[in-house]
């Protein structure tokens, strides 16, 4: 009972805190103190009530009756739920005077947060500040929650505190900090773990320029930003699979394992959805590729910068003859027929592009303007799918769509988990009883059942090492491993 | 050359069969059942209770894989079979011929002729529909009686707490699975499971069930009355080959085969729970109703019908299970009643517990019971066939462990109350 009590004080907590940022759309209330309070009472609110879910009970898997409640089954309230976090992306991208934006001052919830921002950043809040804010929020009250829940398992824990640090400190503060400390500089992506393919518009002119014109922190930023791209990035995925981002840095995946947690069992698992995915975020990559190499090749020429634009063509047809002979050399019994012929067409097809461009001096390298290009990429990829579809649908689609569908970041970890990783999912011998635990699960919508009845090791992709199929299996049959290991 | 071969029976071993039999043969492949129109996986049905799943989660092949495989689904129960003909005639009239006949008909729960077992609200837990009579009738209960401290007892114990039901747990014993576990790893399942609220009581068997059309309370051998709503009835299985009895197979407990699962019948086959094995490999019992060996006989029935004659070697005993919150696997054989030349090293530890089996005299590890820490199959397969000794396991405990990443390692502690144990002999 007194749980109970914990639960409808958590709720109502968190709620009122609710009620109080959508009172000051209408401008009805104000105040940096009602800020904070408003804050702290959503924070407080989901922490208190997932006390109350699960400090009273022994730890273990605590999947009772997730397919009877109404929000984690796609019942009414997943409806109205996925219904307002649509609302919510369509107004923050597309209507931000909704929100209270406006050139000559801002007014309503972007008003509100005015105060946290200046002492964060030195500057007025805008609708990102809002998000991120309610975002970070949202990551540390649920990642709270998530740990109550998974509170055995070590892995988890350590895993859902590393991504609620990564959050708060990497994405949220520090970004802020430094632009605090340096106001004259334009504005460029701080957020270090925020890396080009995930954040399209690395490579973008005013971005590049932002960075080249930013003083010592802006080539900071760039030299780190390619860093991390080519270096960093598949060093540690060749150790540890693509998790060490996916599940244990990234923000879209931060959020997607806390908030999230509740919905990972809605992904789909037929071989229709898998088929999808696969030429669905491999499209995107190639999406955002195209469009990158535009743009850099249009920054090259408009700059005349001192690398000469046509080699950066070469450049870029030379890493795709060579991804393409790994593939072709080395890599292809890793991957599907259709999945090789798809890489050897797509990169043939680009280079074909490029020559021709490279002979005809087209500026435009794909006949369309690098800036059309670009904002397609953006309103379509960037905003609608993984705003809109990627969050929004949570409560319809699963907590991963954005992570399984589109995300070309996760299809580049994902390139390099499949074909250099050490990173595997092992199965124990034959103890695998078919049950689907795993399956039903695993929010990327991987059958891991599949292979585990099989006694099959899981090297796939999509896997972003999220550890809950081990956590919830309950005959002990699945490890994560970085690589088998010497018995 | 297309055969026609008829599965009775769609669980692991019927399915296993026609699977593995479609990727070596172009056989034309029946498989007779009405408990489910496409496979699902029995054990799973706790968890549809439970809420973690949907029943679909337990089916692991989509519906269309059949067709695509082409193999057909008969809905319908098999009540005779006609070896002279070479036919099983079905309830509804239908019959089916056959070149092979592979019956995988699982087993039954057992009723021991209780005053009462017929009563609304008493009910097994094994086939599908045993859930669906559970989700139907669970509004009904507020108490509930669970008999027979067995795995399906413990499942189904858990399946009705959650539901917040009370349960009274009677185990006949007078440790929790006596018959499998020492007393000392029964002492630490009974803890954990009274810790969930269960009322566990030991010594105690169902006498009488009573009540005027439901349930309404049961009479324990101790002469206690207890209150329910509904009673579980989890004391075991039986093979289910009651419709086989006018029929020419030969048949025990089970139906009775040779090592190639063939029984008296030369195109007759006896796979899974139903199958008796006549001489059973070292260590292995006749009838064993765990899923894996009814998967390995699947395999190697489908080798054999292929023209493959291939004997069924199911390997080293293993098992697993879960009780509540505590994992359980074992290795090899590691029984409850040592015989006098094994004896045994015992480590237990906040719901933890490792019990190794060894012989006395030449110090051959024999198998191993581990409770809440994961350890590897292929580890122990190794030791096994080997015949290693229990120090290089214990010297060797950390290749063991399959837990996942950062959790506590118990090794070093296990080591050290081992050295201990050994310097007190």
């Amino acid at each position: 009972m007194k749980l109970e009590i914990n639960k409808s004080i958590g709720l109502s907590l968190g709620f009122g805190g609710m009620i109080i940022l959508v009172a000051t759309l209408f401008n009805a209330l104000g105040g940096s103190v009602l800020l904070y309070l408003s804050l702290c009472m959503i924070l407080t609110g989901i922490v208190v009530y997932s006390f109350g879910e699960y400090s009273g009970e022994l730890s273990g898997i605590k999947n009772n009756e997730v397919w009877f409640k109404s929000v984690s089954s796609k019942g009414i309230v997943a409806w109205i739920l996925g219904f307002v976090l649509t609302a919510f992306y369509v107004v923050i991208y597309w209507f931000p005077q909704y929100l209270g934006l406006h050139k000559e001052g801002n007014t309503g919830l972007v008003a509100f947060f005015d105060p946290l921002s200046f002492a964060l950043n030195g500057h007025g809040a805008s609708q990102w500040f809002v998000y991120g804010t309610l975002y970070t929020v949202a990551i540390l009250g649920f990642g709270v929650k998530f740990i109550l829940k998974y509170k055995h398992n070590t892995y988890q824990i350590v895993r859902t505190c590393s991504v609620m640090f990564f959050q708060l400190a990497f994405a949220f503060l520090l970004p802020e900090f430094l632009a605090k400390l340096n106001p004259e500089l334009d504005y460029f992506a701080k957020d270090l773990k925020n890396m080009w393919p995930l954040n399209y518009y690395f490579f973008e002119d005013w971005h590049l320029k932002a960075m080249l014109g930013g003083g010592n922190l802006g080539m900071f930023m760039l030299f780190f930003g390619i860093g991390m791209i080519f270096l960093v990035s598949p060093i540690l995925t060749y150790f540890f699979g693509k998790r060490w981002y996916c599940s244990w840095v990234c923000g879209c995946g931060g959020l997607a394992e806390t908030a999230g947690d509740s919905f990972r069992q809605l992904s789909d698992k037929s071989v229709k959805a898998w088929k999808i995915e696969r030429w669905l975020i491999h499209s995107v990559l190639l999406f955002v590729f195209i469009t990158t190499v535009a743009v850099i090749y249009s920054f090259l020429i408009n700059e005349k910068a001192t690398l000469n634009p046509k080699l950066f063509l070469v450049g870029v047809i030379m890493f795709l003859g060579i991804f393409s002979l790994y593939v072709f050399k080395i890599g292809y019994k890793k991957l599907a027929k259709d999945a090789r012929k798809g890489i050897y067409w797509a990169s043939g097809i680009i280079s074909a592009f490029l020559i021709i461009n490279m002979a005809i001096g087209n500026s435009n390298v794909f006949f369309i303007d690098s800036y059309t290009l670009r904002s397609w990429y953006g309103f379509f990829i960037g905003a609608a799918f993984s705003g809109v579809v990627g969050v929004g649908f949570y409560p319809i689609l699963g907590s991963r769509v954005w992570c399984r569908f589109g995300c070309p970041m996760a299809a580049v970890l994902g390139f390099q988990q499949k074909l250099l990783s050490r990173f595997r999912i092992t199965t124990n011998g034959s103890q695998c009883i078919s049950c689907g635990n795993c399956s039903t699960y695993c929010e990327m919508g991987i059958d891991v059942r599949s292979y585990a009845q099989k006694g099959e090791d899981i090297v796939r992709s999509s896997c972003v090492g999220c550890g809950v199929c081990s956590a919830v299996c309950p005959r002990g049959v699945l490890k994560l491993e970085n690589g088998r290991v010497k018995i | 050359m297309s055969k026609k071969v008829v599965i009775i029976g769609n669980g692991i071993a019927g399915i296993t069969t026609a699977i593995e039999l479609r990727k070596l043969t172009d056989f034309e492949i029946s498989v007779v059942s009405d408990e489910s129109d496409f496979f699902f996986s029995r054990t799973a049905l706790m968890y549809v209770f439970m809420g973690h799943m949907k029943f679909e989660h337990t089916q692991p092949y989509e519906n269309s894989f059949w067709e695509k495989n082409k193999i057909s689904l008969v809905n319908g129960r098999a009540n005779e079979v006609l070896p002279e003909k070479n036919t099983v005639s079905l309830e509804n009239g239908d019959k089916l011929d056959y070149e092979y006949l592979v019956i995988a008909t699982g087993s039954k729960p057992n009723k021991y002729n209780w005053p009462g077992q017929n009563l609304e609200g008493v009910s097994a837990l094994y086939h599908k529909q045993d859930l669906e009579y559970l989700e139907k009738y669970s509004s009904k209960i507020k108490k509930a009686v669970v008999v027979g401290g067995g795995l399906i007892g413990v499942e189904l114990a858990e399946m009705l707490h959650s539901r917040g039901i009370q349960v009274t747990f009677l185990v006949r014993e007078n440790s929790f699975w006596s018959m499998v576990l020492s007393e000392n790893e029964g002492r630490m399942l009974e803890k954990h499971i009274l810790e969930h609220g269960i009322n566990l009581k030991l010594n105690a068997e169902l006498k009488e069930i009573n009540g005027k059309e439901a349930v309404e309370s049961v009479i324990t051998s101790t002469g206690e009355t207890i209150e329910c709503q509904f009673v579980g009835l989890t004391v075991g299985v039986s093979p289910n080959v009651g419709f086989l009895q006018n029929s020419s197979l030969k048949i025990n407990k089970g139906i009775l085969v040779n090592e190639y699962l063939q029984t008296n019948v030369p195109n007759i086959f006896a796979i899974g729970d139903c199958a008796e094995i006549q001489q059973p490999q070292y260590g292995r019992r006749p009838i064993e109703a765990v899923w894996y060996t009814g998967k390995i006989m699947g395999q190697t029935l489908a080798k054999t019908l292929n023209g493959q004659n291939t004997a069924y070697h199911p390997g080293h005993w293993f098992n697993s299970a879960k009780f509540f919150d505590i994992e359980y696997q074992t290795y090899g054989l590691a029984p409850s009643n040592l015989s006098d030349n094994q004896d045994e090293f015992y480590w237990e530890k906040e719901n933890k517990a490792v019990r190794i089996v060894f012989n006395k005299e030449n110090q051959v590890f024999e198998g191993i019971n581990t409770f809440g820490i994961r350890m590897r199959q292929d580890f122990f397969e190794k030791v096994l066939d080997r015949k290693e000794s229990l120090s290089f396991v214990i010297k060797n405990l950390e290749k063991a462990n399959f837990d996942p990443e950062f959790f506590k390692k118990f090794e070093k502690e296990i080591k050290q109350e081992f050295s201990m144990q050994i310097t007190q002999i």
